[in-house]
């Protein structure tokens, strides 16, 4: 049994090293979804401007899996929320979907997972997860069909009708994924989304977005401060470093998108975590 | 005592330890009031049985206190007996029934509160979503309640009144110039409740302005209504009062409390007093039963 997953894992592994050459090549032609370009943006606050983005170069291809890391307050809510038009950057250009910001927001074209949960305490967890359902449009039987699919899939079937306030904090945010992927975005923004939650159903819902993300192809744009979860998720990981926040290093994952938990114990995911580890240390000694 | 009967027994103790202390209150006024009827009807009374003889006792005072026909302060007992009479001892279509006088006030109340409400939560969303309107009515918003109302309601009531309008209409259009106000504040401090994260993500669906408003600034407002909603309630009472004095009213609370004063019928004011408390609680009553019922639907929570 044990040397049968290992022959598998090496095959893997094998596998691997032809396959990302191909991803590679195919990465070139795959549409860019996010392409910025000298991106700063300076918050004007009372006492002195903080400078939270300082010429962020990045180019994120359809299917691509980023995972954004680096320390507390190095700006990734604020370069995804730039991405999300919902901050407006100080200089440099920004496209998503090869329009402005602005219009992909205005289409709808990505689901967004705050840092907080952000439910509306007075609906139902169906209504709530519904409610972007509602606001585009979707016939209620749909609707429900929908909710009960994702809420399903995070792991929170029969709570349909509980209240946000007599969930936990972890599956409040569990809810708010929920929320986010019913409509099926094409671009999946997420800021820490399983944060709050104990391991194990965090390696489930890791196992389950990395699946979803691979039957679906849609593109991801993850936060997290857990360098395995990066490695696991991602086809490449961002490494960013505070004061002013900037990207220190783009790292590409070579692991094969098929992985699952076991692989996190192989070499090629460990030499991943390696350099990952060293690109934020190099961050942290600019304080 | 069986093992059934403890939990009984236990229900009736829970009922006793709220009862007790609001009956031990409602025993001190009482007496106080007595008390109060004495010494403020004393000089009256004395004078009165000065004039029959020099020999009377303080029983006779207190007991003549007690009984006065236009007392400066009625017993609580006379009032009693007043409310009995007008409330049950007549048909409720008599104009001496008081039943009669409280229906019309309550039903200027609440066409004057219907009123406030629609201008209220107009006036709200209009200082919510347009700039120019919340600098340019803001201050005569509060400019208008800082008018006694008791200046101007004559002035509405000759001025509709040369229009042809009598009767419910100036009361209710008094009575909802009353109850606008607080309904105006809470509305505005409610519709800007929502926090950035809960706009953030209407922003992310794109959403209209009318789909913001309806999914999430008007359903977080209704938290902060409902206080405002039982203040503007009582109000409206106070203002279909206060108008149906001036109207020169034959019916209505406002009516009696003025016919009262004017005969020096202390009793029957007081009877139209209560009779008023009553309409009042009953009122901010119903507001509260409506605020139960969405907080039911809402799963316990406001
Ligand atoms: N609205 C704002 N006004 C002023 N400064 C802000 C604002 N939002 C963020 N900042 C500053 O910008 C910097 C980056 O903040 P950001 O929230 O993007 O950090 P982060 O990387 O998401 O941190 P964390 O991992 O703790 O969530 C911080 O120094 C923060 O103080
Ligand atoms: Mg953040």
């Amino acid at each position: 049994m044990v040397s049968a997953r290992a022959a598998h894992a090496g095959d893997v592994a094998g596998d691997a090293v032809g396959d990302s050459v191909v991803a590679r090549e195919v990465a070139a032609e795959r549409a860019p979804v996010v392409e910025a370009r000298d991106l700063s943006l300076v918050f004007q606050t009372p006492d002195a401007p903080v400078t939270a983005l300082s010429g962020i170069d990045l180019t994120i291809r359809r299917g691509d899996f980023v995972s954004l890391i680096g320390p507390s307050g190095c700006g990734k809510t604020t370069l995804m929320r730039v991405v999300a038009d919902l901050a407006k950057p100080t200089s440099g250009t920004l496209l998503v979907n090869g329009g402005t910001a602005e219009q992909a927001r205005l289409d709808r074209s990505y689901g967004y997972v705050f840092q907080a949960p952000a439910l509306y305490p007075w609906r139902s967890i169906e209504r709530n997860i519904m409610l972007p359902l509602e606001i585009m449009g979707m016939p209620r039987a749909e609707r429900k069909e929908r909710a009960a699919r994702y809420l399903d899939l995070v792991g929170l079937k029969g709570f349909e009708r509980k209240f946000p306030w007599q969930l936990s904090g972890g599956m409040q945010q569990r809810v708010s994924i929920a929320r986010a992927m019913g409509f099926e975005p094409a671009l999946l923004l997420m800021d820490e989304p399983f944060g709050a939650l104990d391991e194990i159903t965090r390696d489930n819902l890791n196992v389950h977005l990395l699946r979803l993300w691979e039957k679906t192809g849609i593109t991801v744009i993850f936060v997290t401060h857990s360098i395995p979860e990066a490695v696991f998720l991602s086809s490449r990981i961002v490494v960013m470093s505070p004061r002013p926040g900037r990207i220190l290093e783009v790292i590409d994952s070579d692991l094969p998108r098929d992985r699952d938990l076991d692989s996190r114990e192989t070499p090629e995911f460990l030499e991943i975590a390696h350099r990952v580890r060293v690109a934020l240390r190099a961050g942290h000694s600019y304080d | 005592m069986t093992d059934a009967a403890i939990p009984a027994s236990w229900k009736l103790g829970a009922r006793e330890g709220v009862a007790v202390p609001i009956l031990t209150v409602l025993a001190v006024v009482v007496v106080i009031w007595y008390a109060a009827a004495v010494w403020l009807n004393a000089p009256q009374v004395a004078e009165r049985l000065d004039r029959a003889g020099p020999d009377w006792t303080a029983g006779d005072l207190v007991s003549g206190a007690w009984a006065m026909e236009r007392p400066v302060l009625p017993a609580p007992h006379q009032i009693a007996v007043e409310l009995y009479d007008s409330v049950i001892g007549r048909p409720v279509s008599s104009k001496r029934s008081l039943v009669y006088h409280a229906g019309v006030t309550l039903s200027a109340t609440v066409a004057g509160f219907a009123l406030g409400l629609a201008m209220g939560v107009a006036l709200a969303i209009g200082i919510v979503h347009v700039r120019v309107l919340d600098r340019s009515l803001m201050p005569w918003i509060i400019a208008s309640q800082t008018i006694p109302i008791l200046a101007i309601a004559p002035m509405i009531v000759v001025v509709l009144g040369n229009l042809g309008f009598t009767g419910l209409l100036p009361k209710a259009i008094i009575s909802g110039y009353l109850s606008f106000f607080p309904i105006a504040i809470g509305m505005v401090k409610g519709l800007r409740s929502p926090d950035p994260l809960q706009l953030d993500l209407m922003r992310t669906y794109s959403a209209t302005k009318a789909q913001t408003f309806a999914k999430l600034r008007w359903p977080s407002s209704v938290t902060f209504l409902f206080p405002s909603l039982k203040i503007a309630i009582a109000l409206a009472l106070v203002g279909a009062i206060v108008a149906e004095l001036p109207t020169g009213a034959q019916a209505g609370l406002g009516a009696r409390l003025l016919a009262g004063s004017y005969y020096g019928q202390t009793i029957q004011i007081w009877a139209a007093l209560f009779m008023s408390a009553f309409l009042a609680m009953l009122a901010v009553g119903a507001v509260g039963l409506a605020e139960r019922g969405l907080t039911r639907y809402r799963g316990g929570r406001l």
